[in-house]
Formats: C-alpha cells, sequence, structure tokens
C-alpha cells in the first residue's frame, strides 16, 4: 500500500493495487542472462556470510573437548557426544523444560485470549475499536527491556518471582500485540457472506465462525502461533530478571550462564544452543512471508 | 494478500451511517447484545497486567527508598534522579547511547537498501538465499551475541584465525577486552541481526512499486542510477521510515547483545542506558527505577514517531 500516500487521491485505496503490481513488477520468465548470474554469485556469497556464524556453532559443537583450543577450521574428528552429555552434564535440562512450558503455555495463552478479541475487532463496529487497536499496537512497541525494573517490582510484590506462571503470563502480554493484529487482518479479509450462507443453511453462529471462519484464517493462526512460540522460546532478559534461581530459568538464561563459569566449555555451550537455533530458523521460514506485515501494523505491505 | 491496517468493518455496510452492529441483528442478537467486552477485555486485562502496572511500579519505584532486599523505606523524592545524574559515568553512558543507536541504525538502513534491491533481483535459487537471510532473525539475538563472543576469542576464536590467515592482523587480539575494539564489534552485531527485517521490509516496499512507472521512466530515457533515485527512493519513502522508527526501538533497547558481549564492562565504558540500568539495579533498584524512567520516556517518544510514519488507521 505504500503508493497510496504518494498518490494521495480521494477516497481510500483499496486494497488492489498491490496484488496485480506484484506481477507487473516481475518480467516474463526466459532463462538467465550472464548479469543475474553476476547476481547470483554475489547473493550466495551473502547468504552464506548470514548462516556462518550459525555454521560455526555447529562445528563447535562438535568439536570434541582436546580440539577447542585448536586454531583450525574444522575439528579433526566430530564428537556426535556433546550433544547428550551436555544435557547430563549440566543442568540444562531443566532450563529447557522451562523454555518448553513458557512457550507452549504462552502461546496457548496468546491464542485463546487473542481469537475472540480479534473475530469481533473484525466483525464488528464498537465504540472505542480505535483505542483498542491503538493500545494493541502501542504495547507492540514497548519492550520489556524498558520496563524490566517494573516488572520486577511488580512480580516481587506478588511473590511471584522464580515461576512458570510469571514468565507465561509476561510473554504472552508482550507477544499479543502481534496476534491481535495479524489475526485481525485476516479475518476482515474472509467475506462476512461466508459466515452468513453457512447460518442460513442453519448452523449456528459459533459453528460458522469455527468451521467456516477459523479454517479459513488458518494461515492468520498459524503465523501468530508460529510467531508468538519463537518469541517466548528466545526471550531472554524476562527470564533474567523475573527468576532468579538457575533451575528456574529459561534456557537462553540458562546457556547465558554457562559464560560466568570458570572455564567455559564451548562445545558444550554450543551443543545446547544449535538445540535452541534450528528448529526456530526453520519454523521462522514458514510464516517469514507474513510477519513483516503484522510487524509493521501493516503499514508497509 | 495484502495485509494492512485491520479494515473497519464500517465500510462493508456503508451508507446505512450509524446502524453498524446490522449483520449481528440478523444473527439472533448473540453477539451484540453482550457488546465488545466479553471477547476483548482478556487482552485488555492482559495488558493492564502486564505492561500497564509495571509502568506505574517503576515510576512509583525511581521516587522511593528500597533496601538491598526489597524493603520499601519510605519516600526519596527525587533524590534517586539526582544520584542517577551525578553517576560518574552517566554522561558516557548517555554519549554512547545515542552513538550507538546512531551508528548502527543508519549502517542497517544503508545495508538493508542494497540487500533489498539485490535479493529483488531474479536470478538462479534467490528463495534459498533469501532464507538464509532470515536466520539471525528468526534465532536468539543473544545466541548470535554468544556466537559471535566465542568467534572472537583470543585463543581459537575463528574470526581472529580468519583475520591472521589474511594477514590483517599479526597476532591474535583480545577484541572485546578494549572499549575501541569492543564497540566496532558489538555494533557489527547488532547491524547483523538488525538487516533481515529491515531487507524485507524493504523488499515488501518495493513489491509496492507498481512496474508501470519503471516502464514509463525507461521510455523517458532515464537511466539505472536517476530511475533508483527518482522513482525508487521516492516510492520507498513510507517503508523506509518505517523500518528506521522500528529499528530505533529495537537497537535502542537491544540489552542482550552488550550484555552477552562485555556486560557493558570494562567499567562501563560499553553500557548503553538499559545495561546502565540492569547493573544499577544490583545496588540500588530505585535507582535503577529512575533511568527506567528516562529509558521509557525516550521510547514513548519514538512510539509516537512511530504512529506518525505508520498508517495504522488511516481508513478513519
Amino acid at each position: 500500500m505504500a503508493t497510496a500516500t504518494q498518490t494521495a487521491g480521494p477516497g481510500p485505496v483499496k486494497e488492489g493495487p498491490a496484488g496485480p503490481a506484484k506481477r507487473t513488477v516481475r518480467p516474463p520468465r526466459r532463462g538467465f542472462r550472464p548479469r543475474s548470474l553476476v547476481i547470483a554469485a554475489f547473493a550466495w556469497l551473502l547468504a552464506a556470510l548470514f548462516l556462518a556464524p550459525y555454521l560455526e556453532m555447529i562445528v563447535t559443537a562438535l568439536r570434541p573437548a582436546d580440539e577447542l583450543r585448536d586454531r583450525t577450521y574444522l575439528p579433526d574428528k566430530l564428537d556426535w557426544s556433546n550433544f547428550i552429555e551436555v544435557w547430563r552434564e549440566s543442568s540444562l535440562g531443566n532450563n529447557l523444560q522451562v523454555t518448553l512450558l513458557v512457550a507452549g503455555g504462552s502461546t496457548l495463552l496468546v491464542l485463546l485470549v487473542s481469537l475472540p478479541a480479534a473475530y469481533y475487532t473484525a466483525r464488528m463496529k464498537f465504540r472505542g475499536r480505535k483505542w483498542f487497536l491503538l493500545l494493541v499496537l502501542v504495547t507492540q512497541m514497548f519492550q520489556p527491556t524498558a520496563l524490566l525494573v517494573g516488572l520486577y517490582r511488580e512480580f516481587y510484590q506478588l511473590d511471584m518471582l522464580n515461576s512458570v506462571w510469571t514468565l507465561i503470563l509476561t510473554n504472552a502480554a508482550f507477544n499479543l500485540a502481534f496476534a491481535v493484529w495479524i489475526l485481525t487482518a485476516y479475518i476482515g479479509s474472509i467475506p462476512q457472506e461466508l459466515e452468513e450462507a453457512a447460518m442460513v443453511d442453519g448452523t449456528s453462529r459459533f459453528g460458522a465462525m469455527t468451521r467456516v471462519t477459523l479454517p479459513l484464517a488458518l494461515p492468520g493462526v498459524v503465523t501468530a502461533v508460529i510467531f508468538t512460540f519463537i518469541s517466548a522460546w528466545n526471550e531472554f532478559v524476562m527470564g533474567l530478571t523475573l527468576s532468579t534461581e538457575p533451575d528456574k530459568q529459561p534456557l537462553t538464561v540458562g546457556i547465558n550462564n554457562f559464560i560466568g563459569a570458570y572455564t567455559v566449555q564451548w562445545n558444550y555451550l554450543f551443543a545446547a544452543s544449535v538445540v535452541a537455533i534450528v528448529p526456530v530458523i526453520i519454523l521462522f521460514a514458514f510464516i517469514e512471508r507474513h510477519v513483516v506485515s503484522g510487524l509493521t501494523a501493516g503499514s508497509v505491505k | 494478500m495484502s495485509l494492512k491496517a485491520p479494515p473497519s468493518p464500517a465500510s462493508r455496510s456503508r451508507g446505512r451511517g450509524g446502524q453498524s452492529a446490522r449483520p449481528v441483528r440478523r444473527s439472533r442478537g448473540g453477539l451484540a447484545r453482550l457488546g465488545p467486552l466479553p471477547w476483548i477485555a482478556p487482552v485488555v486485562l492482559l495488558i493492564l497486567a502486564v505492561v500497564v502496572w509495571p509502568i506505574v511500579e517503576l515510576i512509583r519505584t525511581s521516587f522511593q527508598n528500597i533496601s538491598i532486599s526489597g524493603v520499601v523505606r519510605g519516600s526519596a523524592g527525587t533524590e534517586k534522579y539526582e544520584k542517577l545524574f551525578d553517576e560518574s559515568g552517566f554522561g558516557h553512558v548517555i554519549g554512547y547511547t545515542v552513538l550507538w543507536t546512531v551508528v548502527v541504525v543508519s549502517v542497517t538502513m544503508l545495508v538493508s537498501l542494497g540487500l533489498a534491491q539485490l535479493f529483488n533481483q531474479r536470478f538462479p535459487g534467490r528463495s534459498v538465499t533469501r532464507w538464509a537471510l532470515i536466520a539471525p532473525w528468526a534465532a536468539s539475538v543473544l545466541m548470535t551475541a554468544i556466537g559471535f563472543k566465542w568467534m572472537l576469542n583470543q585463543t581459537a576464536g575463528v574470526l581472529n584465525t580468519v583475520m591472521l590467515d589474511l594477514g590483517i592482523i599479526d597476532k591474535s587480539t583480545d577484541w572485546l577486552g578494549s572499549q575501541s575494539t569492543a564497540w566496532p564489534w558489538m555494533m557489527f552485531v547488532a547491524v547483523f541481526v538488525s538487516l533481515p527485517f529491515t531487507t524485507y521490509t524493504l523488499l515488501a516496499g518495493l513489491q509496492t512499486i507498481p512496474g508501470d512507472v519503471y516502464e514509463a521512466a525507461r521510455i523517458d530515457g532515464a537511466g539505472p542510477w536517476q530511475t533508483y533515485r527518482s522513482i525508487t527512493l521516492p516510492l520507498l519513502r513510507p517503508a523506509f521510515l518505517v523500518g528506521v522508527v522500528i529499528n530505533l526501538i529495537n537497537v535502542f533497547n537491544s540489552f542482550p547483545i552488550i550484555w552477552a558481549m562485555t556486560q557493558g564492562g570494562p567499567g562501563s565504558d560499553t553500557s548503553t542506558t538499559t545495561v546502565f540500568m540492569y547493573k544499577l539495579k544490583e545496588t540500588d533498584i530505585a535507582e535503577s527505577a529512575a533511568m527506567s524512567v528516562v529509558n521509557f520516556a525516550m521510547v514513548v517518544v519514538l512510539v509516537l514517531l512511530f504512529l506518525k510514519v505508520s498508517r495504522w488507521n488511516e481508513e478513519d
């Protein structure tokens, strides 16, 4: 919709232009010319550079302990046991468990509260609708970092430090905005007539909602679920502040604690990191197309 | 699919001003009779409890005396703010925060413009390379920072090895050990993790520029650079501005990178205001709250800026 402001014509610009525009930008397919091969070579090099830090982490995770200090690019032999040992030798297993609970719990909570809100906001015009959307948008911009001391004081007074519930609540709250925003946009794009047709056929309103609208909004739901899960999975500052007991901290904090130890066992550290990183990179690939519009409140796409 | 600001339902039943609940009335009343509260209350409650309450708590704490163990020992007036502003490293921390934010965001925007242009071309393997680009976005910022800390390790860090092999340095260096070399590296990491989101935002912006504008420019005989400067850049402005503001907010708040790589040290030489706030929390939580209030005020300014450049309510 970027062109909308430029032309600034009277009346709102409908959603049309983006669709056809996308098609006209692309030239017809007719093989690749030498120029595009140069571009490709450059792009491939950049892609490799972007992945390099993560590949180095994987290599380190596979290094045997006695090769850690060797100034070689690749180890002589690969030590897969690091991936097993790290969970046995350290308490990171507890941290992984906390992370799974927190990421799963907050994702569920986000979905439970944001779906009805998004549905209502997309379907109804009500007093305060604009204020509600503004509130949601503003919370997306307020990150926990600036509020850490307030969060700490709040949950200290509630005697809820070191609790999984606290992390579930806080992670859910700071990821609500994205879910509400993207779900409202998705549900809003589904014609209401579909629901009405189902109701004419004798389905209840609730039935129409769950069996007609929800399946059609599924890409939006999946995006919201994956995004929330990844954010909560990656979260660090709230875990660091709101959980002080090592066993109650999420995996990111647990891994960071490794660095504070006298001798850092980098091979173990990265064996755990790889487990923390690889799944989310793969998950993220599924939703990448929708994330920008959710994060920019739809003002770009 | 175009996902802009959620379309107002009113636009669908337009022409009957005021009769907004029309579709509901037909559906046996269920939805409308209860009103919006049961639907949106859980969201509002969660926001009040976890976002608004801490803001109040933050401001309150900054005017209190609080012991190390957390007990409130009466009011402190503005004493904590005075103590904060008198802190020896304070001026330096503010200066570094401004430098950090400005440098990281500017470099990110410039590099992303290039990357977006590149990845908007057609070439073999475009989707695979685009996928590689998202890795630093999806992975936890903390993990990426720890990865770089390891790669910069003096004894065995691979970046030292590469630079030794290329002859850039003569002997292995402790990059994060001193302020002058730690700064550029941390800024590099901050740019590295900001590039994917920014590039994707600009790519989305590029896609909204209609092809016939370029066609017209070609017919008028505009060269590629001229076309880029007088067509692409102006039309990319909305996406660019949104990218700038969101990055300002993120980079200003980027605590994990610095915390993982140097903990803001040596001393508070590499601390931004958020790191400084966290360090103060260990000694005097009320003073830390005062620092947070300053941070929070900064964020509010940036959020207002975002609301201005984003068009979240352009429909109304």
